[in-house]
């Protein structure tokens, strides 16, 4: 079949075909980016990201419900890490939304991080792209808050919330610290634990000592995502927050960044790719390789020496 | 002899190992340590921790002359099909000379569906017996009578309703609730940890738990409440640390929750009993339930401060272990449930059931059954393990193993306490992912060949597929679905409404104890799933956590 | 080319005892697998549907219950029916010999029974995807 077409025509398989293609970097993902591109730019993105344990499962799963009763249609990409020692992975987030797999207005895929450097965010967002090309109205981007790469992936989404929980000890604030500049909004999830509100005044006095702090406030909301509460003020503060960045020019803003860091994304990796393919078939990495490692010279002048070929 | 010179004779003893082992290297994967002396036992004060048969810490038993007053129940777990088959069963056991029952339940029965719901297609009359509503449970205990017979019931989430359907029956019979004898598992966090037969929260669940504990302890004063069951930890692929351990956490929550409800400790912890495996391990077996009965007792007695006696005994039903069953070869698994009976024995177990040879591969036949009642038989009767109480007391490995293994237990009913309390972890997932740890090692082990399975990962052989298994036709589920209608048309519709509602408005006030209103609505033939339908409503469902 | 084999484990149907799922999940997931792991209580519907969206190569099914012959059968149809032709499902448990002959006939590539090693399921995955 025709991915790109039957995708655009609303074929859940030729959706999932095309996210396949984008993961598995399949030469014929290029033409499906090409395809989709003109029919992206109408989806909300949310980043959820936090901890692990955090409950950003289940906290998708309620907000999906919700967005789903306001008529809107949802599409979640759910990032768990891949192992570093087997290339295997555990994609468990699918567990904490059983219930919406059957609703035809949704459509969930995991995604494990798997070893690309840099390479993930790249993927997601051309996730993403399927997904909203397919017509997804909202649709969530969730990994967890560890790597820079899951930063960058969330640093994509036009509204970032950070889900944490009491009583994690020392580890939030080594969290804290990296994500406390990426989130837009902020849920304390398990409000019921004990260390809650402990936890929410300790948040608000980082965002007091915040000197970069913008007109927008990022909002601190408890949360029991188990049991449904704090779910409508959670989707109040994502909607304020995606309004005023509407009207202060900062949607704008940020998706011209996005479009810019998409473009030269794909630069990168085709420059790079390319480089290296000739490389490799003429013969030389293997010669350079050799000459380095026997100190002839060093990767600085060979990198030099490469360029100026190619920029000739 | 003095220590030193029991030191001196291992430090010989140990020189001479050395030159053997030179020689002779011996198996691999074996404990580390070899052989046990009185040093090993040095600092385990008799009268502290040892004791009596019938006196605390109960370490060598909870009744003072053990079997040799009356043997352990043998009690069947029995049920498939229909409640007229199971029936039949039932009776061939009691006939058989099995002194209690044990009712299997299918799985929409557990979990609170009837057999005409969408989501019971395929399971109906599969595990155990559908039972929808009152007019299934008196067809299964028909002509069996309820005031002499004891019943265990493996049931959970829905405990409430189904005893009071037995209640109900037991009316209908003229037998008085007090004079009722059996036990409901009502054991709902090793559900959530290990088994899967949960529907409500652990909120609600709890609170329907302590309901029936305080309805009992007034209307049905001889049945036990509760089964906390470390069996399904043992066969998710816990450890025996594990198993005692984590069940022991479960113990201690439903007290607390109890307590918290308002009851007295003395007032329901002797109706409190437990539920262990009785694994391949022989003498880790053993040790496994001296240490259960020893830790028990300290934490009635040092942490809820009981005072009965009763209070502090761990009374404990066992069956052998179904995963250790193996398909191949299943003559073999009558070696097994064997070897399994005499730890439980040796172990003093007050009740027993026994697998049947053929549970790798299907639910068990007549023949396989009677098969594992008479192993319980011979060992009784023939074996002499039930005559003298206690009798590896004393063994040098088996006190110093009970030792590690109550040490090992303290470890994490301390770490669980930690992290606050059992439904705290089980939310959390950690003891999941202990017991899950534990089955990967040990299948790797399997694989890896440093464990042992006879015919399966050694001493195979070409075999010819089992014959004569049982099998649960499907047209079980029509005939079922059948007899729910049929029902359906003849109760009185109005009583069954007003009950349901009357139930929802119960189920709302959280001081309202709920069994009497879930007996009201079973004696309007309201069925199972229309009762949990209700508690549904009200109370949610619990969604599992899983961290592989 | 960042390529892995996707496999979907699911428990249909209503039993609870996920050991040897969970188990089957590690050592897949130890090969070098990408697992998605739905848990239990899942209706045949949902699981063709996880498939289809996680456009896996595998779906592994475990049952315990005896709810096989109507559950596994009822899956591999919904699952082609959705277009996923070249999906290997199969499927684990207590399964007498004498009802394997009708599932594999009915779509389910192996079924596996107790005691089999992991690897076995490996091996037989990475020969068919």
């Amino acid at each position: 079949m025709d991915i790109a077409e039957e995708l655009l025509k609303g074929n859940r398989l030729a959706l999932s075909r095309a996210i396949t293609a984008i993961e598995n970097e399949y030469d014929e993902a290029l033409d499906i980016m090409k395809k989709l591109y003109p029919h992206t730019g109408h989806a909300f993105v949310l980043g959820i990201t936090g901890p692990p344990g955090a409950g950003k499962s289940t906290l998708t799963d309620k907000l999906a419900k919700a967005y789903r009763a306001q008529g809107k249609t949802v599409g979640i990409i759910a990032i768990d890490p891949t192992s570093p020692f087997t290339g295997g992975a555990i994609l468990g987030d699918r567990i904490r939304m059983n219930s919406l797999t059957m609703d035809e207005g949704v459509f969930i895929r995991s995604m494990g991080t798997r070893g690309s450097l840099g390479g993930l965010s790249h993927k997601t967002a051309d996730a993403v792209k399927a997904m909203d090309a397919f017509g997804k109205d909202i649709i969530f981007v969730e990994t967890v808050g560890v790597g820079q790469s899951e930063v960058d992936i969330v640093k994509a989404a036009d509204t970032t919330m950070v889900v944490l929980i009491p009583g994690m000890g020392d580890d939030i604030q080594a969290i804290k610290a990296g994500i406390l500049e990426i989130g837009d909004v902020f849920t304390i999830n398990k409000a019921d634990h004990d260390g809650a509100d402990k936890l929410v005044r300790e948040m608000n006095m980082m965002l007091d000592l915040d000197g970069m702090m913008t007109d927008w406030r990022p909002p601190i909301q408890k949360v029991i995502a188990s049991q449904g509460e704090g779910i409508t003020e959670t989707i109040d503060n994502i909607e304020k927050h995606f309004k005023y960045i509407s009207e202060n020019g900062i949607l704008t803003k940020r998706r011209t960044e996005r479009s810019k860091n998409e473009m030269m994304d794909v630069l990168h990796n085709n420059i790079g790719s390319y480089i290296t393919k000739k490389l490799v078939e003429t013969g030389e990495m293997d010669k350079y390789v050799e000459k380095i490692k026997a100190r002839e010279t060093d990767p600085y002048t060979v990198v030099g020496n490469i360029m100026k070929d190619m920029l000739k | 002899m003095s220590n030193e010179k029991i030191q001196a004779g291992l430090d010989k003893y140990n020189a001479s190992v050395e030159k053997a082992t030179a020689k002779f290297p011996e198996r691999p994967n074996l404990p580390e340590q070899r052989l046990y002396t009185p040093l090993d036992i040095e600092g385990t004060d008799y009268a502290d921790e040892i004791g009596f048969p019938g006196m605390y810490p109960y370490t060598r038993g909870v009744q003072p002359t053990m079997y040799r007053g009356r043997f352990w129940t043998m009690r069947m777990y029995a049920g498939f099909s229909t409640a007229a088959e199971s029936n039949k069963r039932y009776r061939y056991l009691i006939e058989s000379g099995a002194t209690g029952l044990s009712c299997a339940f299918d799985l929409p029965t557990q979990i609170g569906y009837d057999s005409d719901d969408p989501i019971s297609e395929g399971e109906v009359g599969k595990v155990g017996v559908a039972i929808d509503s009152l007019a299934d449970m008196e067809v299964l205990f028909d002509q069996i009578d309820l005031g002499k017979v004891s019943t265990s019931m493996t049931i959970n989430a829905p405990a409430s309703v189904l005893l009071a359907m037995y209640i109900a029956v037991a009316e209908k019979q003229g037998v008085p609730a007090d004079q009722l004898k059996g036990t409901i598992q009502n054991d709902i966090l090793k559900e959530y940890a290990a088994r899967g037969t949960y529907i409500f929260p652990p909120r609600p669940s709890m609170r329907l738990i302590t309901n029936i504990f305080e309805y009992c302890s007034k209307n049905v004063p001889k049945w036990n409440t509760i089964s906390i069951s470390g069996y399904h930890i043992r066969e998710a692929g816990s450890t025996a640390s594990q198993e005692i351990a984590f069940t022991i956490a479960d113990g201690i929550a439903y007290c607390e929750a109890a307590i918290k409800a308002g009851l007295h400790i003395d007032d329901f912890a002797g109706r409190l009993s437990f539920f262990w495996n009785a694994h391949n391990n022989v003498l880790e077996e053993v040790a496994k339930f001296r240490a259960s009965r020893r830790v028990w007792a300290k934490v009635m007695k040092e942490r809820f401060h009981a005072e009965k006696p009763k209070s502090m005994m761990l009374r404990v039903h066992t069956q052998t272990a179904g995963s250790m069953l193996t398909a191949q070869q299943p003559n073999n698994n009558i070696v097994r449930v064997a070897l399994q009976t005499a730890a439980a024995v040796m172990g003093g177990t007050q009740s027993l059931h026994t697998n049947s040879r053929d549970e790798a591969l299907a639910l068990p036949t007549e023949e396989s059954v009677m098969i594992a009642l008479r192993t319980q038989q011979i060992v009784a009767y023939e074996s002499g393990l039930a005559d003298v109480i206690d009798p590896l007391a004393g063994s040098y490995y088996v006190e110093a193993l009970t030792n590690k293994i109550e040490k090992e237990a303290w470890e994490y009913i301390n770490k669980i306490d930690e992290i606050g309390g059992a439904v705290a972890a089980i939310e959390k997932g950690y003891i999941q992912k202990e017991i899950q740890d534990s089955a990967y090692k040990w299948q790797m082990d399997v694989e890896s060949g440093a464990k042992t399975i006879v015919g399966v990962n050694k001493f195979q052989i070409e075999e010819e597929p089992p014959k004569g298994l049982l099998k649960v036709d499907a047209s079980v589920g029509v005939a079922q679905c059948k007899r729910l209608a049929e029902m359906k048309s003849k109760r009185d519709s109005d009583a069954v409404k007003a009950a349901l509602a009357d139930l929802k408005k119960a189920c709302q006030d959280e001081n309202e104890n709920l069994m009497p209103h879930i007996l009201s609505a079973v004696r309007t033939y309201a069925t199972l799933g229309e009762i949990c339908g209700v508690m549904r409503e009200v109370f949610g469902e619990y969604e599992a956590h899983v961290n592989l | 080319m960042e390529k892995r084999i996707r496999v979907l484990v699911a428990k249909p149907g209503l039993d609870g005892h996920d050991r040897g799922a969970k188990v089957v999940a590690r050592a897949l997931r130890d090969a070098g697998f990408e697992v998605i792991y739905t848990g239990l209580r899942q209706t045949p519907e949902q699981i063709a549907e996880a498939a289809l969206q996680e456009d896996v190569n595998v779906v592994a099914m475990s049952i315990l219950s005896g709810a096989h012959p109507h559950l596994f059968p009822k899956v591999v149809n919904l699952v082609r029916e959705k277009g996923m032709k070249d999906v290997l499902i199969i499927g684990g448990g207590v399964i007498p010999e004498t009802d394997i002959p009708a599932l594999k006939e009915a779509g389910i590539a192996e079924v596996f029974t107790p005691g089999t090693p992991t690897s076995d399921i490996v091996d037989f995955i990475k020969a068919n995807v």
